[in-house]
């Protein structure tokens, strides 16, 4: 048994031995759990993939005259205004005002809010033009600026959803290309898409939020931030294998860290042809090694993983809950799939070797002292399901 | 008898001369032509494996250089840009001949292998973010 003070003080003096989600595997495998538990003080998980419910809140500063911006866009993609004068709340998805979105189908969305979180976060600047109604403290009505992040006094990335705990694995059992965030689907499941970094991914290691709660510092994007809620939809109450693993969607994060301290290689936007634009961002979330029970959590493997094949062309949409069948990650990760005899080449849109890429940097900043772990303040709900719209 | 992918790119595009049509003819080679394509600005791309021996691949190809033509080898005219790849494989099941494949199942990265693209344009159509273009 440790506390998180005691590996807070062996990551300080440059001490603790830190491992990432699959070199645990390994090292249990070969050392045992005792010499682990003994050990090892983190393990570090990661993800990366496309995260739909981003955003970011942006204070541009005040200009001479004043204005209470009740209107803006940035690049042309709206952000929202309904905020104090020069605050701002801009969205992944959002697209350019009069984008042609899907009119013809199926649209390019080559262009959104995600693209200017990505243009900030490189460090070029984008045009700003906001207007106002105007009053007698804040008389401005309009203004046109160049703006780049380094201007702002804040640009503090909050994100509603994040982090999805598992996923389902896209098909299309039609006969007509689909168009989805998992990707383009082809008729009759010529191929399926999945979303997870698996072994590696943060609340797959944690499955009853047990060290990932709120207040539980996280790598975002190479910034230090938090989680500062449950995530939207989140959804402990679902079908778990015998490990407590959840086999559907489940758990999500509300994830929020300082833009300025971000790096462009993790916040990436993405276009997905004929749904929409979205923002990709790598997360890596350290868990401590306190006892046993979670060790023996962070040991999963992709095998002992399922996520449930979903028929996107009508099940997905119309909420059927029907699932076609169940798989692993190993066997996703190997390139095909199998399903009532048919073999299923598999695409990804979570990136593994990113994921790894972020589980061995934030390793090494622990390793270096650079980053601390906090105990959550408060745990997640591990009994909760999500309600239907009551139209 | 050798086969070579190659990217021939025409400057102005030579609608009026059979030159396809001279290199099997007159040169003696196959072809198997996986895309061709004129721009607004009468450019004209051709992607094509040829196969032959190597000296009548060398008379043609001269022939061809004769009308101002680049000639790229093992070049499909697709560019997959490791900058902006994020190795998430979601190209992975469209690419019909594994050209974007995974070579290590442990790192699982993404890589190209250009001698087998066909210049099918599946991947630029479906990577997310823009990591696969065509030169045309
Ligand atoms: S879809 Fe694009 S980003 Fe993803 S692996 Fe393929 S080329 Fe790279
Ligand atoms: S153009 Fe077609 S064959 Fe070439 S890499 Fe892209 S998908 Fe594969």
């Amino acid at each position: 048994m440790k506390t998180y003070q005691e590996i807070n003080d062996k990551i300080s003096s440059g001490k603790a031995v830190v491992l990432t989600a699959e070199e645990i595997i390994d090292f249990v495998d070969r050392h045992g759990e005792d010499k682990a538990l003994s050990q090892v003080d983190v393990v570090t998980t990661a993800t990366f993939g496309p995260m739909c419910s981003s955003g970011c809140f942006l204070n541009f500063g005040q200009c001479t005259p004043k204005i209470r911006i009740t209107d803006c866009s940035l690049d042309g993609v709206r952000a929202y205004s309904g905020l104090a004068a020069v605050d701002a709340y801009l969205g992944a998805t959002e697209l350019r005002i009069n984008a042609p979105a899907n009119l013809n189908f199926p649209g390019e969305f080559s262009f959104g809010g995600a693209h200017v979180i990505e243009k900030l976060v490189a460090g070029q600047s984008v045009e700003l033009i906001a207007c106002s109604y105007g009053t007698q403290e804040y008389p401005r009505r309009e203004l046109r600026a160049d703006i780049r992040l380094q201007d702002l006094n804040q640009a503090i990335m909050v994100n509603p959803r994040n982090c999805y705990q598992n996923y389902n694995v896209a098909v299309n059992c039609s006969d007509k290309r689909l168009y989805t965030y998992m990707g383009q689907l082809k008729p009759n499941m010529q191929n399926a898409s999945y979303c997870s970094a698996g072994q590696l991914s943060p609340l797959l290691n944690d499955p009853w939020y047990e060290c990932i709660g709120i207040g539980t510092a996280v790598w975002l994007a190479g910034a230090h931030g938090h989680v500062h809620a449950e995530g939207t939809q989140h959804c402990p109450s679902c079908q778990r294998a015998e490990n407590g693993v959840p086999s559907e969607g489940a758990g999500t994060l509300g994830l929020t860290a300082d833009m300025k301290q971000m790096s462009p290689r993790f916040v990436r936007a993405c276009s997905f042809k004929g749904y929409g634009v979205s923002l990709a961002l790598g997360v890596g979330i350290p868990i401590p090694i306190l006892n046993a029970g979670i060790l023996r959590r962070v040991c999963v493997r992709d095998r002992d993983i399922q996520a449930p094949i979903v028929d996107y062309s009508y099940d997905y949409p119309m909420k059927t809950g029907k699932v076609l069948g169940m798989v692993n990650y190993e066997e996703l990760k190997s390139g095909s799939i199998t399903l009532n005899g048919k073999k299923i080449p598999t695409g990804s849109l979570s990136s593994y070797s990113m994921a790894l890429e972020i589980a061995e940097l934030l390793k090494e900043e622990l390793g270096a002292g650079k980053f601390l772990l906090s105990e959550p303040l408060r745990r997640l709900p591990q009994q909760q399901s999500v309600k239907n719209m009551p139209i | 008898m050798i086969t070579k992918k190659l990217l021939l790119h025409f400057p102005t595009c030579e609608t009026e001369k059979p030159i396809v049509y001279q290199l099997v003819k007159d040169y003696g080679l196959m072809i198997n032509i996986f895309a061709a394509k004129v721009t607004q600005d009468q450019e004209g791309f051709l992607v094509l494996d040829i196969t032959g021996t190597e000296e009548d691949m060398d008379r043609g190809m001269d022939y061809v250089r004769g009308f101002g033509v680049t000639i790229r080898e093992v070049d499909s005219g697709i560019v997959h840009d490791l900058e902006l790849c994020t190795h998430c494989g979601n190209c992975l099941s469209h690419c019909p001949t594994k050209a974007l494949h995974i070579a290590d199942r442990r790192s699982m990265k993404v890589e190209f292998d250009k001698t087998l693209c066909i210049a099918c344009m599946a991947c630029v159509a479906n990577c997310p973010y823009s990591a696969c273009t065509a030169l045309f």
